[in-house]
């Protein structure tokens, strides 16, 4: 058993207070789609609007740092272990097979998460970013010229809310299949992973 | 002060004028001791004028009619009867510039008390002249002009109907026979008191359009006469005090605003003195701008609005608001049934308000009304004396509202529909202009006969009718704009941006909450579902497997 130190204070920071801010676009964007009721459609709107800039603000900070830390380079596909790993999930996961997965601090997302997390980076949050500017300054682009469909903007915003829902639930779901039910989550919270047979891990 | 203003919501609005004069003379005395700050609005002392109307020698006399105290006015103001001649609430026709309709109230024909031409002597209690009994009215007559009922501020000047247009030179049981007496008005008195118009001054006829107060407007009834804010926060007679000039800016005694070719969205900005601004100066941007919500987030969202909804829409959330019902429906075909004593009768609600007249026929009437929504540009057809109708083709709309959201000219705006059953002529498929108020053989409320009194009524209107009477239904629109609520009484988003909200019936918009793509959303649900789904599974079998 060792511990390697997988997520630093400020990715752990970005983390999480995204996934919180996430969770609030979702409640107040799916009721100002109509789907449920719960603070009533003006503050919905206007709470979903603050928590849409500041989750802007902290993706500026987090692109900043992705690319002055080279941490980007974790989202690089690759085809290495990726039939593995699901094979791995499709049928090693239940008769006890060792993981083919062992995170370092080189690389510490698997190969199904690579593409998963870069899925969401360079599909689902441009989609919601644009398509959610275009819903919020729809009056100004329209008075520049655009002859921008609201409807059409709404709908694709919606897509984008529905895949980034149908990732928060399988990414909910699938950090439970590390070493142990929790040893992601801890190490999302603490920083630190225990790893059962290390391969290549480095001390911090 | 204050206590003193308030008091005076207790009081019914005609007694008002008398105590608005003292009031005025005390704000004025305030004024002058600088003291006439209240809520940061100067309570202005301009409502004293330069002119002290009593002190004339030309008003200095005894008047024996109306158009006498005009010769006198004319002695001063001598353009005022020719501007006035100018005007609709002198010629009562209104020629539509853009679909070349003859309009005016004349000529249209409405779902209330129908029409005027064979009822000019009660009409005409509302008409700003003299004598107009018949067709045969002098309009080039200056001194037919009625300059006190604009201009009364004693409150004590009253036309009545049945006598075109005068006041009672003597008193007058009206109705005849009724015991109750109008007292003759002191013309010399009213004539060295004029001033101003006021809310009590165009609130005699404009709050009791429609045969009484309250029925044909809506958002316009004698609750205005002495608003609070609740109700109006622009006429909030212990606030902004606006009278109905302060928004209708009249020169040349011609008052902007219109029914007939309204203005349904101003693109201008406010009016500033000083600029070229030739815009209608009556609308909600005239003062408040383009962007009229002050500040960045919600208040830019709000001013997101403003292409596509009317200001009324938001602020307006109901009307009839100030305790006076407005009529929502009336229906003419059961008028005439007579009450055990076989004479007219009348039934009451609950409320103590006429429910049914045998003149009339039955009516539905209704406060805090949720207007209706649709879009509007401005333009209104009528459907006119000879315009074909007919039973079998549904609802006949009295007057046909343009609009749509695509044509860039539209904004969405707050209705009071008023539907009507009424007389028609069913060989002939015309409305019909009854002959319903007279003291004489054909009038129906008098006689209560449909052919007698249509047939003289058409003679009237110059129109043929074939003897045959039949009922129609009716609906008439009428954009709603006063009884403007304080912004915190506004409509919430959410009464709108919801599923089956006001706006549920507004089409050609996408409103975010009421709309969405069913398609996507069964997709995006099906997906989301189904990872839940799978994760349940997996962990599960994991559970299983490991554990078993």
């Amino acid at each position: 058993m060792e511990r390697i130190y997988i997520f630093k204070r400020f990715e752990r920071f970005w983390h999480w207070s995204q996934a919180l801010l996430i969770i609030l676009m979702m409640v107040t964007g799916f009721e100002i789609h109509g789907s449920w009721s719960l603070l009533g459609y003006g503050d919905a709107s206007e709470l979903h609007t603050s928590a849409a800039w500041a989750l802007i603000a902290l993706w500026l900070f987090a692109i900043f740092w992705h690319f002055t830390t080279g941490e980007w380079r974790q989202y690089i596909p690759t085809t290495e272990n990726l039939v593995a790993m699901l094979r791995y999930y499709l049928s090693g996961i239940f008769t006890h097979a060792p993981h083919p997965f062992h995170p370092t601090r080189l690389t510490k997302h698997n190969p199904l998460q690579r593409l998963a997390y870069l899925g969401v980076k360079l599909m689902i949050n441009p989609l919601i970013w644009l398509s959610g500017l275009a819903y919020l300054y729809y009056n100004e682009i329209n008075a520049a010229g655009f002859g921008l469909d609201l409807g059409l903007v709404a709908m694709l915003h919606t897509i984008g809310a529905f895949l980034m829902l149908a990732f928060l639930v399988v990414h909910v779901y699938v950090i439970t299949t590390g070493d142990t039910w929790s040893s992601q989550l801890k190490a999302m919270i603490t920083g630190w992973e225990e790893i059962e047979d290390p391969q290549e891990g480095v001390k911090p | 002060m204050k206590t003193n203003r308030s008091n005076r919501r207790a009081l019914s609005w005609r007694a008002l004028s008398w105590r608005a004069l003292s009031w005025r003379a005390a704000l004025l005395a305030a004024a002058v001791a600088g003291a006439a700050f209240q809520g940061g609005v100067v309570l202005a002392a301009t409502k004293a004028s330069t002119a002290d109307h009593a002190k004339f020698k030309e008003l200095q006399q005894g008047f024996a009619s109306g158009p006498e105290v005009t010769r006198a006015c004319l002695i001063c103001h001598t353009e005022a009867a020719k501007q006035v001649h100018k005007t609709k609430h002198w010629t009562w026709e209104f020629l539509n510039p853009e679909n070349g309709q003859k309009l005016g109230k004349k000529n249209v024909i409405n779902n209330f008390c129908i029409s005027i031409p064979s009822n000019y002597p009660f009409c005409t209690s509302c008409h700003v002249g003299y004598g107009w009994k018949d067709a045969n009215f002098d309009f080039t007559a200056e001194e037919n002009v009625d300059c006190l009922v604009c201009h009364d501020t004693t409150g004590s000047y009253r036309k009545l109907p049945g006598l075109a247009g005068h006041p009672p030179y003597q008193d007058t049981e009206i109705p005849p026979g009724s015991g109750k007496f109008a007292k003759a008005v002191d013309l010399t008195k009213v004539a060295q008191k004029v001033g101003k118009t006021s809310r009590d001054t165009c609130g005699a006829c404009h709050f009791f359009g429609g045969g009484g107060d309250g029925v044909k407007h809506g958002d316009m009834d004698s609750s205005l006469a002495a608003p609070d804010k609740a109700l109006d926060v622009h006429m909030d007679a212990t606030g902004l005090d606006f009278t109905c000039g302060t928004c209708h800016r009249t020169a040349s005694h011609d008052v902007p605003g219109s029914r007939y070719t309204p203005v349904a969205r101003d693109t201008e900005g406010a009016h500033i003195p000083g600029r070229q601004d030739d815009s209608l100066p009556a609308t909600c941007p005239a003062c408040h701008g383009q962007v009229p919500h002050k500040g960045g987030g919600h208040a830019a969202k709000l001013n997101d609005h403003v292409d596509v909804v009317a200001c009324q829409t938001c602020h307006i959330p109901q009307i009839a608001r100030g305790g006076v019902a407005t009529k929502m429906s009336w229906d003419w075909s059961t008028a005439g049934q007579m009450g055990p004593d076989g004479k007219p009768m009348l039934k009451k609600d609950e409320a103590g308000r006429v429910i049914y007249d045998s003149k009339k026929g039955d009516f539905v009437l209704g406060e805090n009304v949720v207007p209706e929504y649709r879009w509007f540009n401005g333009e209104v057809t009528y459907t006119l004396l000879g315009d074909r109708v007919d039973q079998g083709e549904g609802v006949t709309r009295i007057n046909r509202l343009g609009g749509s959201a695509s044509d860039g000219r539209s904004l969405i705006w707050p209705m009071k529909v008023f539907v009507g059953v009424q007389p028609y002529d069913p060989v002939n498929h015309t409305l019909v202009t009854p002959h319903t108020a007279g003291n004489d053989d054909t009038a129906y409320w008098k006689n209560f006969g449909w052919e007698k009194a249509i047939k003289t009524g058409m003679q009237v209107s110059g129109a043929p009718f074939s003897g045959q009477v039949d009922f129609v239904r009716t609906e008439m629109s009428w954009p709603i704009t006063h009884m403007v609520a304080p912004k915190e009484d506004a409509v919430r988003c959410g009464e709108c941006h919801m599923k089956g909200g006001r706006l549920e019936k507004v089409g050609g918009v996408y409103i975010p909450g009421r709309d969405a793509n069913p398609l996507i959303d069964l997709v995006g649900w099906l997906m989301a579902g189904g990872a839940l789904l799978g994760a349940l599974v997996h962990g599960g079998l994991r559970i299983v497997r490991r554990n078993g």
